[in-house]
């Protein structure tokens, strides 16, 4: 690595003042601000152009104090920087609309009804929120053991085997898997048992599981990973089987880990709409029963009551929002308590 | 059976039937894993059949099977071209930002912010894309339309809605930014501290410190996530069905009204209200979308293992 192009003079003696790139962003935003509202000009032309001028401007000034090199640095920083803000704008953005929007239907009532017998206003999700639940709550039953069992093969038994290197590589390739590839995959699987047009929470549930696998597994093994060896070594020294090693010492020791990445495997599946679009079908009444008829769930119910709204329709897009807010308190919730878990039974347990 | 990679020492126990069983049983979840993924393209293929094999005039609209995929395969490159040369940018951006410039102690929570990003449900992107910005992207594309409309993409005429693919390209972005910036920002927090140190204490500035090691060393990392972004956003389907306005053949033409679909979109859309052969037309294209998908996950997976390796 040669230092091409860095043969120019030394930066020159001077620095612009600490407060300079501040009172730069300052003012190109205050002129944006000013400009939009002067010429109701388009927003997101005017930040553009904020950020090149505020560029533009502290360039000049730097170079004109520090050299070029110092100037570089300041517009990189300035465009770094940048690319973060403009990142948070959609999920300020988001999570406002959701909350401003779906607080309007966020009542008893959406809790405690169903649809059934509802047109227009009225009526609530609750046979969405437990189709949820169940549906969810099925595939996290399926997906947990083999996800473990898998991760506890590819750590502890598989090591240098062919299989295991095969394992690992498509556990990979399952994450990739569009969501609704796994749904039309468990359609087609039961379709074969129980004829065409099969519409079931298992057949959802299922499809969830293909989606939550890799993520269990992905988890699971990065905690094996850091139970120390010296755990292990220590019960085999005391004549304890491998697999009691693995049930008693090794899994327990990585449980704070394993349960985050349940957490954020049901946090990722829970929101998923399409495999169940065309697995669980639509239904505007209570269904508990994942082995018989149709199940809504809170996502599908989203999209049918925004996509398909009836006339007039604002009770409709009210209920879709209202569904909306509830899935994202339900992620967040998930997220966070994952985030929890991870800071108390995290690595500092395993490294005790 | 000892793990040579692990550094045991290597010792011969006698055999226990708990040891076989639990071994067996591990053994069987690695396997059925595999009988999974074997399943998915087995029974996409054998439901898909029927569809791929059907003459023209079987099929609805009297299409060949290719004729019918075409377009649907164009629209959902075309989406998640764009999503990718959008997002690849700003997530590089965001890593950097969160890696080397945000103040330590803050920076952790703004890398939860960031994934807080990909643990939104994408059917509620797709609201947010129809309620807000595509009604906030109609007087952008207006003005692409009036100043660069010489170019293809801007042909227009520009939608009033804003339900259009340069929308949609916008949100797949936002959508696949935080699943980029997560690997990427792992790979340049490992960047060897002799390298950063050495170019600072000879004197670069922090910017050419990145640009001469970090970003060198991030670069296969930077392609690998661009592709698993690519993955994601070749395979998104609700905010595909909920904005895109759908009508017309493949078409550059990204602000008008009139956009082609994607494969996983056409399904969601039309899948609840089909039966018989419609059925077996949809699932073909479903495998078509698993290739695609598969294709773009295993050339990433590669080219991550071989810079791990290398």
């Amino acid at each position: 690595m040669t230092a091409v192009g860095y043969t120019t003079k030394l930066p020159r003696s001077g620095t612009v003042p600490r407060w300079a790139p501040w009172l730069t962003y300052g003012a190109a935003t205050a002129l944006a601000v000013i400009l939009s509202r002067a010429t109701g000009a388009n927003v997101a032309l005017l930040v553009v152009a904020a950020i090149l001028l505020a560029g533009a401007t502290i360039y000049v000034w730097s170079r004109a104090v520090e050299g070029s090199r110092r100037a570089t640095d300041r517009v990189a920083t300035l465009a770094v920087t940048s690319t973060f803000a403009i990142a948070m704008v959609p999920l300020v953005s988001l999570l406002v609309t959701v909350i401003r929007r779906g607080s309007d239907r966020f009542d008893v009532a959406f809790f405690t009804e169903s649809l059934r017998n509802v047109v227009g206003d009225g009526g609530g999700a609750v046979h969405a929120i437990i189709g949820t639940l169940v549906i969810t709550g099925l595939a996290t039953f399926m997906a947990v053991p083999i996800g473990i069992l898998t991760a506890v093969y590819l750590r502890e038994y598989g090591a240098g085997r062919r299989l295991a290197t095969a394992v690992t590589f498509f556990v990979d390739v399952m994450t990739g898997i569009p969501s609704i590839v796994a749904g039309l995959f468990a359609y087609a699987l039961f379709a074969l048992f129980l004829g065409p047009g099969v519409r079931l929470g298992i057949v959802g549930a299922a499809a969830l599981t293909v989606l939550m696998i890799p993520i269990v597994v992905r988890a699971t093994e990065e905690m094996l990973r850091i139970v120390p060896n010296s755990l292990r070594e220590a019960a085999y020294a005391l004549g304890v089987p491998k697999w009691k090693t693995i049930v008693r010492v090794v899994l327990p020791t990585a449980l704070g880990g394993i349960i985050t990445g349940v957490m954020l495997a049901i946090a990722r599946v829970v929101g998923e709409t399409a495999p169940l679009l065309v697995t669980t079908g639509v239904i505007t009444s209570t269904n508990w029963n994942p082995f018989e008829g149709r199940m809504m769930n809170l996502s599908v119910f989203a999209y049918f009551q925004y996509k398909t709204p009836g006339v007039p329709p604002e009770p409709y897009f009210a209920r879709a929002w209202a569904a909306a807010l509830t899935l994202i308190i339900i992620v967040l919730f998930l997220y966070f308590v994952a985030r929890l878990v991870s800071l108390r039974w995290g690595r500092t347990e395993i490294q005790r | 059976m000892t793990a040579k990679s692990e550094g045991l020492p290597k010792v011969t126990r006698p055999s226990r039937a708990g040891d076989r069983i639990f071994s067996a049983l591990v053994t069987g979840a690695g396997i059925l894993i595999l009988a999974i993924l074997a399943g998915v393209a087995v029974f996409l293929l054998y439901k898909g059949w029927p569809a791929l094999t059907a003459k023209a005039e079987e099929l609805p609209d009297d299409e060949t099977f290719l004729q019918y995929v075409w377009p649907l395969a164009f629209g959902t490159v075309l989406s998640s071209t764009i999503a990718v040369i959008i997002a690849v940018p700003l997530a590089v951006g965001v890593a950097l930002f969160i890696t080397y410039f945000a103040p330590k102690r803050i920076a952790n929570t703004l890398g939860a912010l960031v994934d807080l990003l990909a643990a939104i449900p994408s059917v509620i992107y797709g609201l947010w894309g129809i309620a807000v910005l595509g009604p906030a992207a109609v007087g952008l594309q207006q003005w692409l339309y009036d100043h660069l409309d010489f170019l293809p993409f801007f042909k227009g005429p520009p939608s009033p809605t804003g339900r259009t693919m340069f929308v949609l390209g916008i949100v797949l972005a936002v959508m696949i930014l935080p699943i980029i910036s997560a690997i990427v920002r792992e790979v340049f927090a490992q960047t060897p501290r002799s390298l950063r140190e050495g170019s600072l204490a000879l004197g670069a500035t922090r910017w050419e410190m990145i640009r001469m090691t970090v970003l060198p060393f991030g670069r296969p990392a930077i392609i690998s996530a661009s592709m698993l972004g690519l993955g994601r956003a070749l395979g998104e389907t609700m905010a595909v069905a909920l904005i895109l306005s759908v009508s017309g053949g493949a078409t550059f033409n990204l602000i008008s009204s009139g956009n082609p679909s994607t494969i996983a979109a056409n399904i969601a859309l039309n899948f609840p209200e089909s039966s018989g052969l419609a059925v077996n037309l949809l699932i073909a294209t479903g495998l078509v979308l698993f290739g695609i998908t598969l294709l773009v996950n295993a050339a990433a997976r590669l080219i991550i293992s071989r810079q791990i390796r290398g």
